[in-house]
């Protein structure tokens, strides 16, 4: 039972070309996460997702949009933006795993500190941020997931479908086991 | 396709007026809001950590809600300075309404109140600009509803009015 009076599915699917996708196309099941680099439950579900890829290694397909709340974090965003800037320049998830580790560091210095390690161009970098030249992606992001269902950070979902129950590793291991043994 | 809460006034209800503190020294009323739609966000209280992050989410989506023309006010027995402070600490930047005196009482008349808890269902309403309720939803106290609901409500206003 679905905790809103609609089925809470992906409406907008996973694509290949416009996503951030670890793991492979074919994979056997697909978890996907709204995320805010500020929240500290993002911040605690990002060893677990960790984990579970590890274990879970070729059948899996991790897909991560943005989902900040500037309300409650007010770095979010631009956080957000520089993950964006970074995978521009074909590096999202090595600053997507940094932005994570340090969640209580996301300052103007901090995100150019990380974009200088996973080695941004740095000019173009400052300009994107300053320009917010990605603001509208993160934006799209957030607003495919309010159409979806997402109602606070994370939210997951299992092969487009929302998953309500608890991310620790077990329940997340196991709600994948299961997508993928009923293909 | 949508459920409503047994409780919760249905579509084509007339929404019962009201008229609340917003601050210390102004009310709201729902004669107010005449000529546009109108998202009535019962929540049970301020601080809880629930409400906040409900609330939040509602404040990124204004602009969302603007679009439609429509306002956004949120309404809980809380007291106006307990509004206030509240509001001052999550950034929020719509009217909090006081449902403070008598205790409930426009919950009670919106058929959202819990009697036992003394506090608000946390529910739903979009209203039109003529004020009649278009769409309610009385969520699991526990859960965040999200933001869907209101938006595919305000959707079809918008699509009826063309």
């Amino acid at each position: 039972m679905s905790t809103t009076q609609w089925e809470a599915v992906l409406t907008v699917p996973v694509d290949e070309e416009r996503d951030h996708i670890e793991g492979p196309a074919d994979a056997a099941v697909t978890l996907l996460e709204y995320g805010d680099y500020e929240c500290p439950y993002c911040g605690a579900a990002y060893p677990i997702v960790k984990e579970v890829q590890a274990r879970m290694g070729e059948r899996l397909r991790f897909v991560f949009r943005n989902f900040p709340i500037v309300t409650s974090h007010p770095h979010a965003e631009l956080a957000a933006e520089a993950a964006e800037g970074a995978a521009a320049q074909d590096q999202f998830w090595p600053m997507h795993d940094l932005l994570y580790e340090n969640q209580r560091r996301l300052g103007d210095r901090d995100l150019r500190s990380y974009a200088e390690q996973v080695g941004l161009d740095l000019d173009r970098f400052d300009a994107e941020i300053a320009e917010h030249v990605h603001a509208a992606r993160v934006r799209e992001d957030f607003m495919s997931g309010v159409r979806s269902g997402v109602n606070g950070t994370p939210t997951f979902y299992v092969d487009g479908v929302r998953h309500d129950g608890s991310y620790d590793l077990e329940t997340l291991l196991a709600t994948l086991e299961r997508a993928t043994s009923e293909r | 396709m949508s459920t409503t809460s047994p409780t919760a006034l249905p579509p084509g209800c007339e929404a019962p007026d009201f008229e609340l503190a917003a601050t210390p020294d102004q009310t709201l009323s729902l004669a107010d809001f005449r000529g546009r739609p109108l998202i009535l966000a019962f929540y049970p209280e301020d601080w809880s950590p629930v409400c906040s992050d409900q609330l939040a989410l509602y404040q990124e989506l204004l602009p969302e809600f603007r679009r439609f023309n429509a306002e956004l006010v949120g309404i809980s027995v809380d007291g106006i300075w307990c509004h206030l402070a509240f509001a001052k600490d999550r950034n929020l930047h719509f009217p909090l309404l006081a449902d403070f005196e008598p205790k409930g009482g426009v919950a009670r008349a919106y058929g959202v109140y819990r009697a036992t808890e003394g506090t608000s269902d946390r529910a739903l309403y979009v209203l039109d600009g003529d004020g009649i309720v278009r769409w309610s939803y009385v969520s699991p106290v526990g859960i965040n509803p999200g933001a869907d609901g209101i938006l595919r409500a305000l959707e079809d206003l918008e699509k009826e009015a063309d």
